[in-house]
């Protein structure tokens, strides 16, 4: 098979597939149903409202996946000796923010679920950026930490509520200085919090400004494990595409930890998004701790623009079949593709035409 | 350098806006000549200007055909749309709020029946206050809906209130203030932070002078 000939988001998912499988990722292929009863229980964890439900043949409330992460969650057991490494190529039904209607999108990801240590989540974001990577486009993979902004809100005393997270995740510093005037905090805490909130930029460069902003603010422990994984993120082959953004809220009912958005130039919106889980984990009854991403192939699929149909489009007149087979052979073998037709129709995008008659190029 | 794509609402609170942005040294001189193009570049400040109706620009800004564009409060808290909102410009000030006929007397006992232009704005406002409420939505002349009996209150953006007192309607509560914010497309924030950051705080020297 000529990979060339594939369309880009299709690319994208045969080098994802390899990539996950070379760090020894097992592809998981699950069920296209789930009982709609695990949905409803963890409405907050999906990205879009809304579920397709039937009624089994058995009368159980069923649903078409909206999500892969919950139904992977549920039907894997704890496993003390391992850390359960798993890949998954799923379509998932979701409502459509702009339609508001059901869309089918195709999604990849992966999860590591065990006991994750820094390189596991070293490994999975390294894998993040390498997924980036592949959509052949110039990429960005900002990342924030969950415990660290929590050690950050109590430190200044303010609740992590929604209207503050949605300051945070906003940038929207005007508001949250009015949220800490009314919570009577000092000016000065404030500005801290403002002022941690506003760096953004490349890891190596914002890491020690970072560093000396949050000691003796956030905990050791935690600052050092942080520390030390922006390092070698920023150390490692992908430096350039690391970024610290601590405007990244995901649900703190469901994650903790390392959070994470990929995007990629020329897409409005993220491309990838993922982070550590260990809350939502604990919430299904699992020991264990959990770390993984999805890539939205729709996203990509929707910003993939072909210029052209076809290479050549090949217009016959008064000619043989093996006249026309050798033309058309002749351009495949110079890996271009070819249309060929008796007349030129009018809905064809073309790179060259080529006419020809009596067996010759006109 | 990126060329930043810019929405600016149509009308007189743009022409304000496109002031501060001219200020804040990007100026794009052919967006003051009397023709009807659509679209204004000056490649020497690395920015493009296009008019647009008020309530498009969060929708312009969220899908990417505008890197940053300024919009009102009303309309982000309407739709929530997925942006970073960097700036209160402390301009195209006013107030969302709740106005009646002056002789009405709200009955808790009965649903409220609530006319707007707002919906989300007025169903988040009254879940707050844990009151059951018929919203009826409206496209315009709101004012209207309470004085033929559509509506026992509306609640919509109120600038002087001179509409309201002609209409023997008078401001219940507010619901929020209102301003224009200037917003900026996540993704394009990422990748163009520098030129987006250098702006808001041209910008930012400003609106002190707002407030």
């Amino acid at each position: 098979m000529n990979i060339e000939s594939l369309q880009q988001s299709e690319r994208i998912l045969f080098a994802l597939r390899g990539l996950y499988d070379k760090y020894g990722y097992v592809r998981y292929k699950m069920n296209k149903f789930e009982e709609y009863d695990l949905y409803a229980r963890n409405k907050d964890f999906l990205i879009s409202e809304g579920v397709i439900t039937f009624t089994d043949t058995n009368g159980k409330l069923m649903a078409l996946k909206p999500d892969v992460t919950l139904s992977i969650v549920k039907n894997t057991k704890d496993d003390d000796s391992r850390v359960q490494k798993l890949y998954y190529n799923e379509n998932v039904y979701r409502v459509s923010g702009g339609t508001h209607s059901f869309k089918e999108i195709m999604q990849v990801g992966l999860e590591a679920m065990g006991d994750i240590d820094d390189y596991c989540i070293f490994e999975v974001m390294s894998l993040s950026a390498e997924s980036l990577a592949c959509t052949e486009r110039n990429c960005i993979l900002e990342f924030s930490h969950l415990g660290v902004l929590s050690e950050i809100l109590r430190y200044v005393g303010i609740p992590e509520e929604q209207s503050v997270m949605r300051c945070i995740g906003e940038k929207n510093a005007h508001e949250l200085t009015g949220i800490c005037a009314s919570l009577g905090i000092s000016e000065e805490k404030c500005a801290l919090l403002k002022n941690i909130l506003s760096v953004y930029g490349r890891v190596d460069e914002v890491l020690p400004e970072v560093r000396k902003l949050l000691t003796g603010i956030v905990s050791e422990g935690t600052l050092s494990s942080f520390v030390g994984i922006a390092r070698a993120l920023s150390n490692s082959a992908r430096g350039e595409m690391y970024y610290l953004d601590f405007s990244i809220v995901s649900d703190i009912r469901y994650y903790n930890g390392f959070v994470f958005r990929g995007f990629a130039e020329g897409i409005p919106s993220s491309v990838l998004s993922g982070g550590q889980y260990d809350t939502m984990m604990a919430k299904m009854k699992r020991k264990s701790g959990a770390i993984g991403f999805a890539v939205y192939l729709d996203m990509l699929e929707q910003y993939e623009k072909n210029e052209y149909d076809v290479d050549n489009l090949l217009v016959y007149e008064d000619c043989t079949v093996s006249q026309i087979k050798a033309q058309t052979d002749a351009l495949i073998e110079k890996g271009e593709s070819v249309l060929v037709q008796k007349s030129i129709p009018s809905d064809v995008k073309y790179k060259k035409l080529i006419r020809l008659q009596g067996g010759k190029r006109i | 350098m990126k060329t930043l794509n810019i929405a600016l609402p149509k009308g007189r609170l743009g022409e304000k806006v496109y002031a501060m942005f001219e200020k804040a040294g990007f100026p794009c001189p052919s967006i003051k000549e009397n023709n009807r193009k659509l679209i204004f570049e000056n490649e020497a400040c690395g920015v493009r200007y296009f008019w647009v109706k008020p309530s498009d620009v969060a929708i312009y800004v969220e899908r990417g055909a505008a890197d940053i564009g300024v919009a009102g409060k009303d309309i982000l808290l309407e739709y929530r749309p997925d942006i970073y909102e960097l700036l209160d410009l402390g301009i195209g000030k006013c107030r969302m709020a709740v106005a009646a006929k002056k002789d009405f007397r709200d009955d808790p006992a009965a649903t409220l029946r609530v006319a707007t232009k707002f919906s989300n704005i007025a169903a988040n406002h009254y879940l707050s206050k844990g009151r059951d409420i018929d919203i009826i939505h409206l496209n315009g002349s709101i004012e209207l809906a309470p004085i033929l009996g559509l509506s026992d209150v509306i609640v919509d953006i109120v600038e002087t209130g001179t509409t309201l007192k002609e209409n023997d309607l008078t401001v219940m509560e507010t619901v929020v203030p209102i301003s224009a914010r200037l917003i900026a497309n996540k993704a394009s924030y990422k990748f163009g932070y520098r030129e987006i950051d250098k702006l808001v705080h041209a910008i930012a020297a400003q609106t002190e002078e707002n407030k």
